[in-house]
């Protein structure tokens, strides 16, 4: 499919009338954007015929501050990255650093790795439908349906870590600490209450008239360009590829656990929206396995206290909500990393925005933005 | 997928239910209700986190039924003291490591020196500035004298945001007790580790002291061979 673009875009008159293109900045600070993004966007009429994403506005020099402190005091600051997401976002960080230094992680402690970052994943889709819907137009409702179940397992992080989103929690070589008494029979319970909620959001997103015209074969991604473009995670899984890090990997003890990885067919938002539904279960599925196997024992291996690697480079991902999240450490045998670099899955998966967006309408652009599934945090760094 | 516009009513059933629902099940609001309230009226007071507040007595805290999610919750940190006169009982002794690993530079610490120029291990200065501090906990893991912990305060209106927000040495000091009634289990854990150290250090001196007397009686006996 070839759409033709600004600037060789034929302008030539239809009815006669005199015509240009039409020149919109959407953003900084436009509600649909997801935070601090801009897009410019060129118009023809309705019609999208060249954006260009501009961003950088909440950079905050992340990597180069990563540089000047200890490998440990840098945690905290993963978690302001993609800030729905802060375990996952640790555990890339601690799996990057724990190749620095051998470290056993405990048995119990990589199951309580798996189970914040299934609650995790659970987190992000659920924001994530409901944001993507507001886009849409349903203003509230649904997201706020997500977010009432999102509560309930931000109570549970607050409770195992001490901080409802920033929270920290993971460590090289285990977790800070263990959770409190009685925290997996709460976790218990909400992964058995959640599959009725997610009934109940199905039922009300996914036939509905509008959302289906709105976004069916809105935003097509082939297959091809998804994987030249490095596109990962649900976003890649939507345009037909399977390829999931806990399969291929299967860091930590993702092989120990049955779970399925769904993928979508045509590459639409439509498919990147239920792709995300779809993962809800198989998160719920590895969550129910995690909690009813997950042995006593200590939650920290035997870590260095002070943190000093040998010269050498490492670099370690995950299958975050978003995608293939990784961070790569150089280490120079001081204790501070000589370079440190995060690739960011909201980043690259925004890179083909404008392919996906040349040709629909502008309304679409807000509604393909919103399926992408960005955090600025993320983004800008 | 027969009618068109099934999915819709479909939906609409859903708000429905959730709306009826909400006025008997708590867990269908959207809202949550957090029914703490500063219990000090009218003035604000000159510094952050000093409203009164008794959990035992009101229980007006962040907290709902059946959940101890104040017990688990984090913000800024203070400094503990083990009781009675405040600055012989402080545990910090103003080794600087935290300073040295905050990751948002937060603290600033001087060390206290007699009037001979002694150093005495205990800091002069010891200032955080809150509006900086994300309470992420990492100088609660590299004290080495678990001086340092983190409050549950929540309350931070002050009507200065410069000094308000800085607080000194004075403001960060809460005893030991204080700890025990916000983290109970932490507190507690804290307690049997420093326990147990003490009982290794002394047992460790005991054997020192042993071996060394030892060590004179054989010297003697060799002296007296």
């Amino acid at each position: 499919m070839s759409v033709a673009t600004a600037p060789n875009y034929d302008l030539t008159q239809r009815d006669g009338l005199d015509t240009s293109l039409l020149e919109v900045s959407m953003g900084p600070h436009h509600p649909s954007t997801h935070g601090v993004f801009r897009m410019d966007v060129k118009l023809d009429g309705e019609t999208v015929v060249d954006l260009k994403p501009v961003f950088g506005y909440l950079h905050r020099n992340h990597e180069k501050l990563a540089e000047d402190m200890s490998y440990l005091a840098n945690m905290p600051f993963t978690d302001r990255l993609d800030y729905l997401n802060s375990m996952t976002n640790n555990w890339a960080y601690a799996l990057a650093a724990e190749q620095l230094v051998e470290i056993e992680v405990p048995e119990r402690a990589e199951y309580l790795r798996v189970v914040m970052s299934e609650l995790t994943r659970l987190v992000n889709h659920t924001c994530l439908v409901g944001f993507f819907i507001n886009d849409l137009g349903a203003l509230g409702t649904p997201l706020l349906y997500g977010f009432r179940e999102r509560e309930k397992i931000l109570d549970l992080f607050e409770e195992a870590s001490g901080a409802r989103m920033m929270c920290n929690y993971f460590r090289f070589g285990g977790l800070r600490k263990d959770v409190p008494d009685g925290w997996l029979d709460r976790a218990r319970k909400v992964v058995d209450d959640f599959p009725s909620f997610l009934d109940e959001y199905g039922k009300l997103l996914c036939e509905n008239e509008i959302i289906l015209s709105r976004t069916q074969g809105i935003g097509v991604l082939p297959r091809d360009l998804a994987v030249n473009a490095g596109i990962t995670g649900p976003m890649l899984r939507a345009s037909g590829v399977n390829y999931d890090l806990r399969k291929v990997d299967a860091y930590g003890i993702y092989d120990r656990f049955n779970f399925r990885v769904p993928y979508g067919e045509v590459g639409d938002s439509y498919d990147r929206f239920m792709v995300r539904m779809l993962e809800m279960r198989e998160s719920l599925e590895i969550l129910k396995q995690a909690l009813e196997d997950i042995p006593e024992g200590p939650v920290m291996g035997s870590a260095p206290r002070v943190f000093k690697p040998k010269p050498q480079e490492v670099y370690g991902r995950i299958e975050g909500p978003k995608g293939e999240l990784g961070f790569y450490l150089i280490a120079d045998g001081t204790p501070k990393p000589y370079r440190y670099r995060v690739r960011p899955p909201s980043f690259i998966n925004l890179t083909v925005l404008r392919d996906m967006c040349l040709g629909q309408k502008v309304a679409d652009a807000v509604v393909i933005l919103g399926s992408i599934d960005i955090v600025l945090g993320e983004v800008d760094r | 997928m027969s009618i068109l516009g099934g999915g819709i009513f479909n939906g609409m059933a859903v708000t429905l239910k959730n709306f009826v629902r909400s006025y008997f099940d708590k867990d269908r609001l959207t809202t949550k209700d957090y029914a703490w309230q500063p219990q000090g009226k009218g003035e604000l007071p000159q510094k952050a986190g000093q409203y009164p507040w008794k959990p035992e007595e009101t229980g007006q805290l962040p907290r709902r039924e059946n959940t101890t999610v104040t017990n688990y919750s984090r913000n800024i940190p203070m400094l503990l003291h083990e009781g009675g006169e405040q600055m012989d009982a402080i545990r910090c002794v103003a080794c600087q490591i935290c300073e040295r690993e905050c990751p948002p530079q937060c603290i600033y610490i001087e060390k206290d020196y007699d009037e001979s120029g002694k150093y005495i291990k205990r800091p002069a200065v010891f200032d955080i500035d809150i509006s900086v501090c994300m309470g992420c906990q990492i100088c609660v893991e590299v004290c080495p004298f678990d001086a340092i912990v983190m409050d549950s305060q929540f309350e931070f209106s002050v009507p200065d945001r410069f000094d308000g927000l800085l607080l000194h040495r004075d403001d960060l000091l809460k005893g030991n007790d204080y700890y025990h009634q916000i983290h109970p289990e932490e507190a507690t854990a804290l307690d049997e580790k420093r326990a147990a150290e003490e009982a290794a250090k002394a047992a460790k001196k005991k054997a020192a002291a042993e071996a060394a007397k030892k060590k004179a009686a054989d010297e003697k006996k060799e002296d007296a061979q």
